[in-house]
């Protein structure tokens, strides 16, 4: 009975046992370390990481080996009378001319890795990064495409009501393209705080900082998906602001910059068309919940002292031009930026939303926003 | 040092006063030293439920218990309060009790100042929590207070935090003067600089920090208020500022400030190991020099905290070169104390307990700090769980260590009576499982990619935050022993001798225990 017990643990079915025991739980016990990047660069960065990290193992092996063995053989039991030395200069010259040297063999690859990263020529294709509170906006340099990356989990798993689904957090309503092969150069940037865009795969990491453009630089070779994150604390929804990149053969990359160019062109004939509140409404309420619920929340009621509420803002109800206002230019001095990124429709939509829903169409005047509004104070005054 | 003489007869001493007066206007060291380390404590509690609060959060991934805006001021005051409530307050208890009996001065120099850089402390603290129930909450831009997060952005209680920060400040210089001036001019005859304790060094360097970096944070919280509220733009992009700038001046103050935070622990550990090894010191000139080192290297590695803002090529490789420096210090610091303890007479009491544990973690925690110091490398660990692990690896097992081995070491001595031996062990131990289970993890998921200050997380983070989430509650529940153990000492126990403990030496030991209210009136006689 007993050998069968053994038996049952003997090798390949202790391996299942152990992988099953961890199935079971949704277990990544084995997320332990740093993974192997996809690029040259950041293969060598692990490289780095896992030479400084055994040797600093080692370190940590000769000098608590001392330690603890003298915790053991010195005790005042073994050892009741202490020896009496003390001030050696041999000895500490030795340890302090040998870390002195661990640490040039450490610094000496670091440099020249780190030399590597800074080469910074333009790109085959350079991709402005700009980071607002809490989405990404990129902006093809050569191309003229623009969207902007929102996060596209739900909010009902976030809130633990259903299911947490495989890309929980790390997963975009838009993904940023580029193709396999290419020197890509990031532009990195931001419109309000200080943002960071990481993506640990190509060993990036630049701060994303208004009035500052700092650059970063990959070559994919291979074609998938790849997840970062905002890795600068950037305000209330700093952890939902994730990075994912889509490295395509060249041939789909030019086919998706030929769709995105018809988007566009699509989307500006939609600013000439004749809207009327409904579709404006419908078309604004997703706008509002990408960009503006985060801080005026769905119901409008905004939260007391930060962000000001909509439902029932006179501005809202009453002002129309001051509205537009407000979204062409934010508001100096508060949280509140300028969303003059957004195109007219987007815009005249999303204040449309704001000024039919929460009963402020019935207490306030009523009107409605549309493109051409937005198309008009876009015009220099004279 | 030895051959003390403590003649009462001829001296007119006078005890404390009587009720709460004692305390309001005390001038005498042992009260504030009282007075500060508990403050302390009990910044060290407020700060530990926040711990809990962001640790229950993490427990699992999607959001349970609070919001992300509420999650982010826990994640600020947690910070603050335990850097500027907990730990620095602490030491600064420490050095009240200790600085004048271990260099046989009748009390700090300055008196009456002790008593106002401390009693400003609680007021600076109230402004701090009281931002909690402030329109728009509390402060929840990170301790580290990034602007234009800090600024603009800002919720309206930001100006009650500047205002706080400038009462720290304020505390902190006072305490630091009156340090350099109690140890610059009240020694003992025969008590030379390269005679004094290394806790008494360790603090003069201390002090010496405080008065560089402490008007530098001063400044660049003076720099917002005026950002917020009179129109300027140091910080403001638009405005023709640069939000860079905040970040060197902070951490102009913040590096120093680390060290701050850890040369009195230095100081701390290696008396305690000297103790129990019953052996000098390895090693007394290369301690101090070594810590003189670090002191002044602490001001030019600022910016390797700032590694990934895009500083030029030159700048990332000066302060990669600085910062793998500072290992060669905190080597022979570590060496040193190995080698103290190295054919040693060794006994295990809780200081000792806590001591040795310090330098194992405190090590660990140093490691990981080289490990950051690489620039490639900190490109993927920077802002990191990463860095939460190696912080509160010399922090937690380094800072509060040291000074938990500390309040052990040196209780007999300030309340006369020993701890409950026992009590203490399981402390140690509860505390050194509860840390590792806390922070060892926290290395895994920081390399495996998960940022700090995140209130949710990808699942393939949770296991890890969940052993965390049970290490942080063990340890933080441990310390409620802590304070069990302290106030069951305090109130009774077995009498301690005045030695106290059979390898201690200087002259705090040689007057009685409980030490008398006022003690080297006249100063004792060295050889």
């Amino acid at each position: 009975m007993f050998f069968k017990f053994l038996n049952y643990f003997s090798k390949s079915n202790l391996l299942v046992l152990i992988l099953l025991a961890s199935s079971v739980i949704n277990a990544d016990w084995f997320a332990l370390n740093m993974t192997r990047g996809s690029t040259d660069i950041s293969n060598e960065v692990f490289e780095l990481h896992m030479l400084i990290f055994w040797i600093c193992v080692a370190i940590g092996v000769v000098v608590f080996s001392v330690m603890f063995y003298s915790m053991w053989a010195h005790t005042k039991k073994k050892n009741p009378i202490p020896a009496k030395f003390h001030e050696n200069h041999k000895l500490e010259i030795a340890w302090t001319i040998i870390p002195f040297l661990i640490l040039i063999a450490m610094a000496v690859p670091a440099s020249k890795t780190l030399v590597k990263i800074y080469d910074d020529e333009a790109g085959d294709i350079n991709i402005q990064v700009t980071g607002y509170q809490w989405k990404w906006q990129y902006r093809y340099l050569e191309d003229d495409v623009s969207f902007f990356s929102n996060l596209s989990t739900d909010l009902d798993e976030i809130y633990n009501l259903v299911p947490k689904g495989e890309n929980y957090l790390q997963e975009v309503d838009e993904m940023v393209v580029i193709p396999a092969g290419k020197k890509v150069r990031f532009l990195i940037t931001a419109n309000d705080v200080i943002h960071s865009w990481w993506l640990p795969a190509f060993a990036i990491k630049q701060d994303a900082i208004p009035g500052f453009v700092n650059t970063a630089w990959t070559v994919v070779d291979k074609p998938g998906i790849y997840r970062g994150k905002c890795t600068e604390l950037c305000g209330k929804n700093h952890g939902f602001m994730p990075i994912v990149v889509k490295v395509v053969e060249q041939a789909e990359y030019d086919d998706w910059v030929y769709s995105k160019k018809q988007e566009a062109i699509k989307l500006a004939e939609l600013t000439t068309k004749e809207w009327t509140a409904a579709e404006l409404v419908e078309r604004g309420e997703n706008i509002y919940e990408v960009n503006c619920v985060a801080c005026h929340q769905t119901s409008g009621q905004g939260i007391t002292g930060i962000f000001p509420a909509l439902a029932g803002s006179d501005i809202v109800m009453n002002n129309k031009d001051r509205n537009i206002e407000i979204l062409m230019e934010g508001v100096q001095g508060a949280a509140m930026n300028s969303f003059s990124y957004l195109s007219e429709v987007e815009l005249a939509a999303v204040i449309t939303y704001t000024r039919q829903s929460w009963g402020n169409a019935e207490k306030g005047d009523g009107t409605i926003v549309v493109p051409k509004d937005i198309v008009d104070y876009k015009v220099p005054k004279i | 040092m030895s051959a003390v003489i403590e003649n009462h007869h001829d001296e007119h001493d006078h005890g404390p006063a009587k009720g709460l007066t004692r305390w309001l206007f005390t001038t005498n060291h042992k009260d504030i030293g009282t007075l500060y380390l508990w403050f302390s404590f009990a910044m060290f509690l407020i700060g530990g439920a926040m711990a809990m609060v962001i640790r229950a959060e993490l427990f699992q991934p999607g959001m349970q218990i609070v919001e992300p805006e509420f999650y982010n001021q826990m994640i600020t005051l947690h910070g603050l309060i335990m850097i500027f409530g907990g730990v620095m307050p602490a030491f600064v208890g420490l050095a009240n009790w200790l600085v004048p009996m271990m260099i046989g001065a009748p009390d700090m120099a300055l008196p009456r100042m002790n008593n106002l850089s401390f009693w400003i402390l609680p007021f600076a603290f109230f402004i701090l929590l009281s931002s909690l129930f402030m329109e728009g909450g509390a402060p929840n831009f990170g301790w580290t207070f990034y602007a234009p997060l800090s600024t603009t952005y800002a919720p309206p209680s930001v100006t009650f935090f500047i205002f706080s920060v400038h009462i720290m400040g304020a505390s902190s210089i006072m305490g630091a003067i009156n340090v350099v001036v109690t140890i610059m001019n009240m020694r003992a005859p025969g008590v030379t600089l390269m005679k004094m304790p290394l806790f008494v060094w360790s603090w003069l360097i201390t002090a010496y920090l405080l008065i560089a970096v402490m008007p530098v944070l001063a400044g660049a919280v003076t720099m917002m208020l005026m950002d917020i509220h009179f129109g300027t733009s140091f910080f403001n992009a638009a405005g023709g500022g640069d939000p860079v700038l905040f970040q060197h001046i902070f951490w102009f103050f913040g590096h120093p400030e680390v060290y701050i935070m850890i040369l009195p622990a230095f100081g701390i550990v290696s008396h305690i190991i000297e103790t129990f090894s019953r052996k000098q010191l390895f090693g007394y000139s290369s301690m101090v020099w070594a810590m003189l080192s670090i002191a002044i290297l602490s001001f030019v590695v600022w910016a390797h905290h700032m590694f990934t803002v895009g500083l030029p090529l030159a700048a990332e490789i000066f302060f990669m070169w600085a910062t793998m420096l500072i290992a060669v210090p905190t080597g022979v610091k570590v060496f040193n104390w190995v080698a103290t303890m190295f054919r040693g007479s060794l006994t295990f009491e809780t200081p000792m307990l806590f001591a040795v544990a310090f330098v194992v973690l405190f090590t660990i925690g140093g490691l990981s700090g080289l490990m950051l110091a690489i620039v490639p490398a900190d490109f993927q660990y920077h802002d990191t769980y990463f860095v939460v692990a190696h912080f509160h690896y010399v922090l937690v097992p380094g800072a509060i260590f040291s000074i938990m081995a500390a309040v052990y070491y040196w209780i007999p001595k300030w309340s006369g009576n020993m701890y409950d031996e026992r009590l203490g062990k399981l402390h140690f131990w509860l505390s050194f499982i509860g840390v590792n289970v806390t922070f060892f993890p926290q290395h895994f998921i920081g390399l495996a990619g998960m940022p700090r200050r995140y209130p949710d997380y990808s699942l393939v983070f949770a296991d890890w935050n969940m052993v965390s989430s049970v290490g942080a509650f063990l340890f933080g529940f441990s310390q409620l022993l802590f304070l069990f153990i302290v106030i069951k000492t305090v109130m009774g126990g077995k009498k301690a001798t005045d030695r106290v403990w059979e390898g201690a030496k200087g002259l705090e030991w040689t007057v009685a225990s409980p030490a008398p209210y006022h003690t080297f009136s006249s100063p004792p006689k060295i050889d």
